[in-house]
């Protein structure tokens, strides 16, 4: 018998695609998520909107806050840990969360180094803005990537970028000639063995979801239609008029991304979205995508 | 060939359709009730029960892919897919097919860290199969028309002796594991050989 293989890791991220995970801060709220169709939740004190709001040092939640929630849904629980605090990660693993996010949306750290991911039982998901960022992860241990967007925002646009980003540096990849991929994958500050593999399959070797900024069923459908695997509701759940519908519409809308009639009708009545932030008004210290190495 | 319907709600929809398109097999993605017309079998993929248990029963499809496995159309469930097949879930009042004549126990080995592959037999195939159980469900109770397809030792997990993780009910096939993790697709022909 095995236990903590990389299949196992990735494995879950598999079975976790074509869905939404929705970040919660309470048992109620983890309940309204799994019952209105969440794959999974990812249990915090505070969702980045408060974060940022906040200010301060943001750290792993409270212990007690996420054996709640672990012991109020059957879905798994994803935690929060900051990036290179190995530490933080070992206590969520001991808990048995089931998958650890070392998330830009805490504040680091480390301000070198990441996790080494492949020492732990438990998967780890980490953001990215690039394919460079999306393979030192990949390379560390991480068994699933997300983009990193601008958490807290409800502002989409991070998002869509960090995905063209990496598809772009993809397909770059890709069409280059082979003696040409050594240099690149040094530009780009990724592992050769790794971008050989990218380059091979023509995409990530793990599930790629969207993270960041996403606040409608209809920004959870273009990140699908931009070649995400699923998608990561943050703030954008709680933080709105009506979380359950609200909730149970993006479910909807990352099974049925192409049906626009099915679009429009579960967009309806959704109550206030959650008020969103224009990246060009936080000052370039304070936007977490910047956060990690 | 035959055309297989791989349920798409959510889940490992894409492993499922790769491994019945190398073995010549048609496949289409279902994520809505037109979907269903035509199709000669279908697959249940893994991923999470409840959501794709609330899309099924969303989409309007719950109903009409039951009655179509009660007329005969063979189905191959895996993991989530096993428990929607199931017709008693413990601890759940969650939707499902309940066209297996079976009880599951959800989550049966714990949580992730708990997860495990191991080599088992299967009833059926020569070699053993590498068994990857992902938050993986076991079979507590089967039906008398149930054939008990392959046990897993429950020693290395906290328990005594074995449960049941693959099962068959005419034509209906379900596991606890994911074959369609790995390159062996034994299973999944054993599968189109339940369409012949």
């Amino acid at each position: 018998m095995e236990q903590g293989s990389l299949r196992l890791k990735t494995g879950l991220a598999e079975m976790l695609k074509g869905g939404v995970i929705m970040d919660v801060t309470t048992p109620e709220q983890a309940k309204i998520a799994q019952d209105a169709g969440a794959c999974a939740v990812m249990a915090l004190e505070r969702v980045p909107a408060d974060i940022r709001a906040a200010g301060g040092v943001a750290r792993m939640a409270d212990p007690t806050i996420v054996e709640r929630i672990m012991k109020a849904v059957t879905i798994p629980v994803m935690a929060k840990a900051r990036i290179g605090h190995f530490v933080e990660a070992r206590i969520l693993e001991a808990m048995g969360v089931d998958y650890i996010d070392e998330s830009e949306v805490l504040t680091p750290a480390d301000d070198k180094y990441h996790i080494n991911k492949r020492e732990f039982t438990v998967p780890f998901v980490c953001g990215c803005r690039n394919l460079g960022e999306a393979l030192r992860r990949i390379a560390e241990g991480a068994a699933m990537i997300r983009t990193k967007g601008e958490p807290g925002t409800g502002n989409v646009i991070e998002a869509v970028r960090h995905c063209r980003q990496v598809l772009d540096d993809i397909r770059r990849l890709c069409c280059l000639p082979e003696d040409e991929v050594a240099n690149y994958a040094k530009e780009i500050g990724a592992p050769l063995e790794v971008c050989m593999l990218v380059r091979k399959e023509g995409r990530l070797p793990v599930v790629n979801f969207a993270a960041g900024g996403i606040a409608t069923p209809a920004d959870a459908a273009m990140m699908m239609q931009l070649g995400c695997d699923g998608v990561f509701v943050g703030s954008g759940i709680f933080k709105s008029g009506d979380p359950a519908k609200r909730a149970k519409a993006i479910v909807q809308a990352v099974t049925n991304y192409n049906d626009y009639k099915l679009l429009a009708e579960i967009s309806k009545d959704l109550g206030e979205p959650m008020v969103g932030i224009d990246i060009s008004t936080i000052p370039a210290a304070e936007r977490m995508q910047e956060r990690g190495w | 060939m035959a055309l297989i319907g791989v349920l798409a709600l959510q889940g490992a929809f894409r492993e499922h359709a790769r491994a019945l398109t190398s073995l010549g097999a048609d496949v289409r993605e279902l994520r809505q009730l037109p979907h269903l017309d035509g199709i000669e079998g279908l697959v249940i993929p893994g991923g999470e029960s409840t959501t794709i248990g609330k899309l099924l029963m969303d989409l309007g499809m719950m109903d009409p892919l039951r009655q179509r496995i009660l007329d005969g159309m063979p189905v191959y469930g895996s993991c989530a897919g096993l428990i929607l097949l199931c017709k008693d879930i413990e601890d759940s009042e969650q939707p499902r097919l309940g066209v297996l004549d079976a009880t599951v126990r959800r989550n049966a080995f714990g949580r992730q860290v708990d997860s495990f592959e191991t080599t088992l037999p299967v009833k059926g195939l020569n070699e053993p199969v590498q068994g990857v159980f992902i938050r993986a469900p076991l079979i507590t109770r089967v039906g008398a028309d149930v054939d008990v397809l392959a046990r897993v030792d429950m020693a290395p997990h906290g328990g005594t002796g074995e449960e049941i993780v693959a099962v068959r009910q005419g034509r209906i096939l379900a596991t606890s594991f994911h074959p369609e993790l790995t390159p062996d697709t034994r299973l999944h022909r054993y599968f189109l050989d339940m369409l012949a």
